[in-house]
């Protein structure tokens, strides 16, 4: 019997490794042959910890299973935890899997799955084709930055690619800290080796022979694997001195974060791995010319670099036929909260907001009423149904002053308290704020008091609270300062009697 | 070893090294529970920085310690995902139940606010130790504790 259980961390935060040791003992005390394969996770992390098992060459999945649901599996009939073919379940069927395509389906440390499943063939046809070309066909997808800003990754390469310069860098933005964002981790913990053919890919394109992977502290699952998987792909021959022993050298190195949400910025994130304070830095200089330790670097998301295989296997073209307007390919959609069916959803650009919650997500998992939903991390804005009929796309949610940023979506029921919500997005950015400008620095410190004041019923605090909002996003240097406006201002244009209800009661 | 010594070993072990800074605390922090102000001098002299640099590193980031930390280390996350399953209310409990807040040492326990674990969608999340923990409860995180503590 061969068997499938996931080593996701979401997994293991719901006991994925108690139910593989279940199973193990189980098997062994029946003196049953049986092969337990740790998967990534296929996304569904409601049904976490989603076991699977292989009956004539298709996979049944169970779950979310228990150490106490273990035994049943073992017996003749049905079992309670039965969901039938795992790739026939709705959330997984209506799905468009590009990059993580694999994820889920394989051992993540297993070359040979790797290779058995298209691995490495997006990089030979990179050697082939060489830099030039490759840029070409990165530039024909129309993929552009999966980290939220949204640049074209291939006008960036091609940038990086054009400078002249004795050392060049990739750098992999894998420092994923916005709350209902998980897809990079997913990608890492469930199919590092995409990843780094990505970067490998990238690296071969612009010129550059090194590349660091910067991960976020709070990540150590994913740190492991990554480690693991590049020492694994560094012994084969695929990276190291030679690429695939043809081409030139390129090596990647893990870079461990220490737990500040700026990093995620790009020139934050290029100080810190130089050693210093994670700074903001102003640009220009742009990175592509002078990043990292003052050379032509790319800098791009986890998800971004593995979109990259899929695009040199299938052709630009082909993943340009996906999306919507000049939002083409897939976009990982990382559904949770308070939602019913929280998990990754990959689909094309374009898929309406409504759909995303309530037949995609299932509503929300406490059953109440739907209240709104945060877009695009703590500095997205707010959408209620009014919004459903919005389109997933950079442009749509630009244009009702939100953000589609790296695809989370939070779900909050009625029971979601909006000026407390708002109150932490200020409190957010006065704990994460790097300090160089003033408008992040100190405003976010006077807009958790300026809400307090709205709290307390003063009425002149919410006029004070829109001019404080618009030196913010007028004036700050990067987007912490420049965003947090987003969600405050929308809680209170969706729900402005949560704002003004103490207000009245003080006159 | 010499306390001295360690450090030395660290030193060395990233000599060379391109911005070696953030590993060589990781490090530093992963021996002695905390980064001791004793560190700075050396650590500077080594990268050839300033005191004061080494100083400025090591406060910006919320990774790095001043003191260790209590032997169980209880993360719990704060963010919005988590706050929409009921985050705040669970941490509250705890609280009471451990009879300490965020941000506290007592005993052997310390309390820590954390902004994302990445388990968005099985919250409310926490992390006791190396272990994640999502869909989390209060029972369950004392469950842990006291599972790690015997």
């Amino acid at each position: 019997m061969k068997v499938w259980v996931p080593c996701d961390a979401a997994a293991v935060a719901c006991g994925a490794d108690e139910v593989a040791a279940a199973l193990a003992s189980a098997a062994g005390l029946r003196g049953e042959e049986v092969e337990i394969v740790r998967n990534g996770t296929r996304g569904m992390i409601w049904l976490e910890p989603l076991v699977e098992i292989e009956r004539d060459g298709v996979r049944h999945g169970f779950g979310p299973m228990t150490p106490e649901d273990v035994p049943a599996l073992f017996e003749d009939g049905d079992h309670p935890k039965a969901l039938g073919p795992v790739e026939e379940i709705p959330f997984f069927a209506k799905q468009t899997r590009l990059t993580f395509a694999r994820c889920g389906r394989t051992d993540p440390l297993s070359l040979a799955d790797y290779e058995a499943d298209e691995g490495w063939q997006g990089l030979k046809r990179a050697l082939e084709l060489g830099g030039a070309q490759t840029i070409e066909e990165v530039t024909t997808s129309g993929l552009r930055g999966r980290g939220g800003a949204g640049f074209p990754t291939g006008i960036k390469w091609k940038t990086v690619a054009g400078a002249d310069a004795p050392q060049k860098y990739i750098v992999c933005n894998a420092d994923e800290g916005d709350s209902g964002s998980f897809a990079d981790r997913m990608l890492m913990e469930g199919d590092p080796f995409c990843l780094i053919e990505g970067m490998a890919i990238a690296g071969l394109a612009v010129g550059a022979t090194k590349g660091f992977i910067y991960i976020r502290s709070e990540y150590p699952h994913a740190i492991r694997t990554l480690n693991a998987a590049i020492k694994a792909a560094r012994a084969a021959g695929i990276i190291g001195d030679s690429l695939m022993g043809q081409g030139p050298a390129f090596d990647l190195e893990v870079r461990v974060g220490a737990g500040a949400y700026i990093c995620g910025e790009e020139t934050s994130l290029l100080n810190s791995l130089e050693g210093k304070r994670g700074m903001v830095r102003a640009k220009p200089p742009l990175p592509a010319l002078e990043g990292a330790f003052g050379r032509p670097t790319v800098v791009n998301n986890v998800l971004s670099l593995a979109a990259v295989p899929w695009i040199l296997v299938h052709g630009g073209a082909a993943y340009a036929e996906f999306g919507l307007g000049r939002s083409r390919g897939t976009i990982p959609i990382q559904i949770a909260g308070n939602v019913k069916h929280g998990g990754l959803f990959e689909t094309g650009f374009g898929m309406s907001l409504g759909t995303l919650v309530n037949e995609i997500g299932g509503g929300t998992a406490s059953g109440r009423p739907f209240k709104a939903v945060q877009v695009g991390g703590p500095l997205g804005a707010y959408h209620g149904p009014d919004d459903f009929d919005l389109p997933v796309c950079y442009e749509a949610f630009a244009d009702q002053g939100g953000l589609v940023g790296h695809a989370g979506f939070v779900v909050h029921d009625d029971s979601a308290d909006m000026l407390a919500l708002a109150r932490y997005a200020m409190e957010f950015c006065a704990i994460e704020s790097c300090g160089k400008c003033t408008p992040c620095r100190i405003g976010a410190v006077r807009g958790i008091e300026t809400l307090d004041r709205v709290a307390a019923g003063d009425p002149a605090a919410i006029e004070l609270l829109h001019e404080l909002c618009e030196v913010m996003e007028k004036g700050s240097l990067c987007a912490m300062g420049g965003f947090t406006p987003y969600p405050v201002r929308s809680a209170i244009r969706l729900f402005p009697q949560e704002f003004s209800l103490s207000q009245e009661a003080a006159e | 070893m010499t306390e001295d010594d360690r450090l030395a070993a660290i030193l060395a072990d990233h000599a060379g090294r391109e911005g070696a800074l953030l590993p060589i605390l990781h490090d530093v922090q992963a021996a002695y529970g905390c980064v001791p102000a004793d560190c700075y001098q050396p650590i500077a002299d080594a990268l050839r920085l300033s005191r004061a640099e080494v100083a400025g590193v090591v406060s910006f980031y919320h990774d790095f310690r001043d003191a260790p930390a209590g032997k169980h280390v209880i993360k719990l996350c704060r963010a919005e995902a988590c706050q929409s399953m009921g985050g705040a209310e669970m941490i509250a409990r705890l609280e009471r139940a451990l009879g300490m807040k965020v941000g506290e040492t007592k005993g052997d326990v310390t309390l820590e606010a954390v902004y994302c674990l990445g388990l968005c969608a099985c919250a409310p999340a926490a992390m006791v130790g190396d272990q994640l923990v999502g869909r989390a409860t209060p029972e369950r995180i004392e469950a842990l504790v006291a599972e790690v503590s015997a």
